[in-house]
């Protein structure tokens, strides 16, 4: 059986690159596989996913030497158009995506541009709504939907044409966890019951990485792919799940890739784990409330976003807010910046209702990153963006560019925000917020789009925060940057808190939100899982 | 832990289906045809008695007809449009005022604007009877309004505009994506505002409006990007294999259309021009570009997925439309007393049964019609 997708030394150069994004790429894809592909941010994965249906070049523009076949038409001479039938994109955000306003004509518009006969579509609407589990919501509006069902509309959307092979980029990186097993479980049950191949960039690879056949691991930097079984990549891949890394500090073999197969090997680990002492709690200085939310209410018209949620938080402490879409999480945020006043209730920050402050008084005290950071940055340079903030905090010039070379040196001055990479230009948000100092910090959604290093930076500087006296809350559906970072967590459900307690207590009591290390190493007696891997390895070391 | 549902059967009709009808919504042209009905029936009359009842009908029919998506809220929105329409045609009324007569209501300070704007008198005395005719005349104005509402809640325009032939398809496209991309446009907005006062900076003036719109432009034409990636994904714009000559024919005969729709349309308005040329040359016009539509339609590959059927109660909801329609244009023609309601001096107009009978018939729709999905009965 031939590939159904052929790379065949393939280079990709933007035009105004001085380097490849992409060189000499040699890479063979099977029908019915499903292909993993990892690396860090901008390391070129989303290119490599837009060679696959001729986006790249046609779309971006840039140079492309070698070729790229699927199912034997070369992308050079086939426009995405052409190639609608074989090939189907789920891009990163469905909602940007969706060209028509409900969900069953969204599900034929790409049967419909391909000129499939009616009787033919109105079956195929029909298998896919069964399917994708999506009957109950056909005549809803696409915007009404939350955001699993939009994920596998969008999926939908592209299997009605009945394509060979499905490209899906960060198709769980904004979903809370219960929608992201949903929409993994509906790609597995395409791959094993249809054979379709279905080829995926992801992050968050411990939710993937038991699903993969192989793995494709770009470097970046135009160094050359790899590729292989999910096992030989994650034996050295700098991008791994907490499980593997688990694995790989205890020297399993072979490397788990699942928490499945770590449990099989845990028992000598939890044993020699449990014989230590208990890990020193975490040394709390002197605390100062200074967020106090009372009995809050805040309802959107007839949607009631809180209900009654009742909340302190201290300086040093980190907080992560968890729940599902729509929880009310990011409604809780912006009653503490003031953006919206709540229905009833009181919301204080330092014993002052924020709504009432504006300008340097308000950022002064609390500051929030948004869910898009690059929301906050409207200058063309770093460095403008930089005495912006300066400006606005009312500091000495120059202050939000020294911190910046603190946080992250590598940012270089003279660049557009735009051109940074995800976990840079969160790093100039958050010091655009820092440079203020204030009290309080609120980041939602911080690590969408980061790879893991990002991510240890980001939470060892969240950590560095909390200990020089800031409270932060963090609103996240990453159970792992909640288990590194989080000194407690609250979970929220329908506008209330349905749980609120250290961040062990909480997460490992869950399924849903346990973070791999924990649903390892958890035993008949939960008490004292470690969370994290450093956390086991700072136990090993103490036990010698 | 997946929440797909493996053996459910596929959307099988709930329990309460009415005996006769199956559920389906109406073609969208036969409701905008319907509201078309009403705002003519409206626009011959400013009895306000008949007024309500256009209103009343139409309203009638929005609240057992719509469906239940989003946008078949936007009615009670329209009515609300309607009674600001009809407060700044009295406020206009109280400003410029008519000489209406004689029951002065207040006195205003009067200013004679100057010869060159033909000496509009502005304030003075206000009258009962200006004041009246000004309600009633924009009760029929926020009427007319209220049925393009109806319309748009029965049958979003999106719906109406997919039943447009394929050549213009892309044009109907292009204006669905601009009726969704104007609330992305407030949502960038409010989102860069928020991040304004996230970075302490006072909202408004002229220089916060211009640094609001330069992201907001950005997003919007970012996000146009992504859609056209998108599309372009999907085979947007795949088109059938062409011969030259077919091409040919389908350019001059739309062409040639064109040029005779636009000599027939002017020979018609001018009165010194033989009637004999303006009508025949309309009609080959017409025919032309008929013609030159279905050739360039065949260009594209697109099918249609459940397209909306125009059946027997689509012919009734027209029908409908027109005795309304009709009745009221015929009345008014024939100078029927009642339509027109008397201001000076005012009186309790007279109802004439006919018209009332005529606009009753458009809530006919109400029952003729299949019920909307999704909506209990």
């Amino acid at each position: 059986m031939s590939p159904v997708i052929e790379f065949d030394h393939v280079t990709i150069t933007y035009s105004g690159a001085d380097r490849a994004t992409l060189a000499d790429v040699t890479l063979d894809i099977d029908e019915g596989e499903l292909v993993l592909v990892v690396g860090e941010t901008g390391s070129g994965k989303s290119t490599l996913l837009r060679a696959i249906n001729g986006l790249v070049p046609h779309f971006t523009g840039g140079t492309v030497h070698g070729r790229v076949r699927v199912a034997g038409r070369d992308t050079s001479t086939h426009h995405p158009r052409d190639l609608a039938d074989v090939v189907g994109v789920v891009p990163q955000d469905p909602m940007s995506s969706f060209v028509t306003d409900t969900v069953e004509e969204e599900l034929a518009y790409g049967m419909e541009c391909l000129g499939i006969p009616a009787s033919t579509m109105r079956r195929r609407v029909e298998e896919t709504l069964d399917l994708l589990g999506l009957a109950d919501v056909r005549d809803r509006a696409l915007v009404s939907l939350s955001g699993g069902q939009r994920q596998r509309v969008a999926i939908g959307a592209v299997l009605t044409s009945h394509p060979r092979v499905i490209v899906l980029d960060e198709p769980t990186s904004a979903l809370d966890p219960g929608a992201a097993e949903e929409v993994l479980a509906t790609l597995q049950r395409l791959v094993h019951d249809l054979g379709i191949t279905v080829v995926l960039a992801e992050h968050r690879l411990e939710r993937v990485l038991e699903y993969a056949d192989r793995v494709v691991y770009v470097p970046g930097a135009a160094a050359p792919v790899v590729v292989g079984s999910p096992r030989d990549i994650m034996a050295t891949s700098a991008v791994a799940p907490p499980v593997v890394r688990l694995g790989r500090l205890a020297q399993w073999d072979p490397l788990p890739l699942s928490v499945r197969d770590a449990r099989r090997h845990a028992g000598g680990l939890r044993e020699q784990l449990h014989a230590t002492p208990p890990r020193a709690s975490v040394s709390s200085g002197v605390t100062v409330p200074v967020v106090s939310i009372q009995r809050t209410r805040a309802s959107y018209g007839a949607v009631h976003a809180l209900r009654g949620v009742t909340l302190d938080v201290a300086t040093g402490e980190i907080v992560a807010l968890m729940g599902r879409n729509g929880a009310g999480k990011s409604t809780l945020l912006s009653t503490l910046v003031g953006l919206r006043r709540p229905n009833a209730g009181t919301v204080r920050i330092d014993g002052i209702d924020p709504a009432t402050l504006t300008g340097p008084k308000l950022i002064g005290r609390v500051g929030l990153v948004p869910q898009d950071s690059s929301d906050l940055l409207s200058r063309d340079s770093v460095a403008a963006e930089c005495s912006d903030a300066d400006r606005d905090a009312d500091v000495a010039a120059g202050s939000a560019a020294r911190l910046l070379h603190r946080l992250a040196p590598e940012v270089p001055l003279d660049m557009h925000p735009r051109d940074l990479s995800e976990g840079q230009r969160l790093v100039l948000a958050l010091v655009v917020i820092l440079v203020a100092t204030p009290a309080v910090i609120l980041l939602d959604e911080p690590t969408r789009g980061l790879d893991y290093p990002t991510k240890e930076r980001l939470s060892q500087l969240l950590r560095d925060l909390a200990a020089s006296g800031h409270a932060i809350v963090v609103a996240t559906h990453d159970v792992e940057l909640a288990a590194e970072t989080a000194t407690r967590v609250v979970v929220l459900a329908d506008g209330e808190v349905v749980a609120d307690g250290p961040t062990a207590e909480v997460l490992v009591g869950s399924p849903l939100f346990a973070p791999q290390v924990a649903k390892v190493l958890v035993g008949p007696d939960a008490v004292d899982v470690p969370l994290t891997v450093a956390e086991v390895r700072d136990a090993l070391a103490v036990s010698g | 832990m997946t929440a797909i549902d493996v053996g459910r059967a596929p959307d099988v009709e709930p329990g309460h289906v009415p005996r006769t009808r199956l559920p389906r919504l109406l073609h969208p042209g036969a409701w905008w045809l319907w509201a078309a009905g009403l705002a003519v029936a409206a626009s011959r009359t400013t009895n306000p008695l008949l007024l309500l009842l256009i209103v009343a009908v139409a309203a009638y029919v929005v609240a057992a007809r719509r469906s239940p998506s989003p946008w078949a809220r936007s009615f009670s929105v329209f009515l609300k449009l309607g009674l600001v329409i009809v407060a700044i045609r009295v406020v206009f009324q109280v400003i410029v005022s008519a000489p209406i007569g004689t029951t002065v209501v207040f006195t205003l300070p009067a200013l004679t604007l100057p010869e060159v704007f033909a000496g509009v008198r502005l304030g003075g005395a206000v009258t009962l009877e200006s004041l009246v005719a000004a309600l009633y005349d924009g009760m029929r104005l926020a009427t007319i309004l209220i049925c393009v509402g109806a319309a748009n809640s029965l049958a979003s325009p999106a719906r109406l505009l997919k039943t447009v032939p394929a050549a213009l398809y892309e044009f109907g496209l292009s204006v669905v994506i601009a009726v969704t991309f104007a609330p992305q446009l407030v949502a960038d907005l409010d989102r860069i505002r928020t991040a304004r006062r996230l970075r302490g900076r006072t909202i408004g003036g002229v220089r916060g409006t211009a640094a609001v719109a330069l992201p907001v432009l950005e997003g919007a034409l970012e996000r146009s990007v992504t859609l056209a990636a998108a599309m372009d994904s999907r085979g947007y714009g795949r088109q059938a294999a062409r011969s030259t000559t077919l091409r040919r024919v389908t350019g001059a005969s739309l062409i040639a259309a064109l040029v005779l729709v636009i000599i027939g349309t002017y020979a018609l308005l001018d009165a010194s021009a033989p009637p004999a040329l303006g009508v025949p040359m309309l009609a080959v016009g017409l025919g032309l570009s008929i013609l030159g539509f279905a050739l360039a339609g065949r260009r594209s590959v697109r099918t249609r997925y459940r397209p909306d059927p125009w059946g027997l109660a689509e012919w009734g909801v027209t029908l409908c439309a027109v005795i309304t329609g009709t009745t009221l244009v015929w009345l008014s023609i024939a100078g029927v007393t009642g339509l027109i309601a008397p201001v000076d001096p005012i009186a309790w107009p007279a109802v004439p049964a006919l018209a009332v009978a005529g606009i009753l018939v458009s809530v006919l729709p109400a029952f003729i019609s299949p019920p909307a999905p999704g909506r209990a009965p």
